[in-house]
């Protein structure tokens, strides 16, 4: 296992966010993934490095393709782990306004 | 989407603020935070059910509250003391989290008027330590996961 990165340093860029939303929804080669980003091919093979090696994306050779598909142990472990404050509060918030717009005072 | 919720956490500060403008008077702000039944409802989520087991809205009042999840198990339980509650102003309280080890807090809620139908409320917290706050912070994911994080949780519970 190779220790040098880490998850919460992966989903850091957005980026690698964003390759992370592309093969969620289907196992992805790497070409077809870097197609969908303006940045050059050898910085997208990057990012996919990067996930791979903190375990958030797996390869699957295919023929001569490799394909990356999302681990969902590993992004569990994020989605468990993180609860993002902000988003926590955003949530809430919303939630609250909506309540209130929609509050009848009692009689 | 721009998340309308502000937060600011400098580095090495055991504090944090939050702030957030409200498309509502600020009676109905201060109103979604005295009035149990509201708090319940709003501190309800897909996921967890809240109670607010006790709520005194006033000065040496104090609150306890729990989450249950959908078998009714506590997931989540919290209480404190209020040391201020005035009306459309401002509420000043501790919280501490039951069995999470992570101290106990003072929150400090500001309620502002901006205009007839809009209001803003500023929340300062303050932790027991700079370690504390970024324990609960997590601060790599307080900026930026938002919109991701939600599409892959959504992905993820159809994983399951």
């Amino acid at each position: 296992m190779n220790l040098r990165r880490d998850v919460f340093q992966a989903i850091s860029d957005p980026t690698r966010r964003a390759i992370l939303l592309l093969v969620a929804s289907q196992a992805m080669a790497a070409g077809a993934i870097a197609s969908n980003f303006d940045t050059a091919r050898p910085t997208v093979s990057k990012h996919l490095q990067i996930l791979t090696e903190c375990e958030l994306l797996k390869q699957e050779q295919s023929g001569r393709e490799i394909y990356y598909h999302l681990n969902p142990k590993k992004m569990k472990e994020i989605a468990d782990f993180v609860e993002p404050f902000r988003k926590m509060w955003d949530d809430r918030y919303n939630k609250l306004e909506t309540i209130m717009k929609n509050y009848k005072p009692k009689k | 989407m721009e998340l309308k919720t502000k937060i600011k956490a400098e580095d090495g500060k055991q504090e944090l603020t939050i702030t957030r403008e409200f498309d509502l008077p600020v009676e109905l702000l201060f109103k979604a935070h005295a009035d149990p039944e509201i708090i319940e409802q709003v501190m309800t989520n897909p996921y967890t059910t809240a109670k607010i087991l006790k709520f005194e809205g006033k000065k040496h009042g104090s609150y306890q509250m729990e989450s249950t999840d959908a078998n009714g198990k506590v997931v989540f339980r919290a209480n404190g003391t209020i040391h201020e509650f005035t009306p459309d102003k401002k509420i000043t309280r501790t919280f501490e989290m039951e069995n999470a080890q992570l101290g106990v807090q003072l929150e400090i809620y500001e309620f502002e008027k901006l205009t007839e139908s809009t209001s803003r409320l500023n929340t300062h917290i303050i932790y027991e330590s700079v370690a504390l706050r970024d324990k609960i912070l997590k601060s790599p994911f307080a900026q930026g996961l938002s919109m991701a994080h939600d599409r892959i949780l959504e992905i993820m519970k159809k994983l399951k």
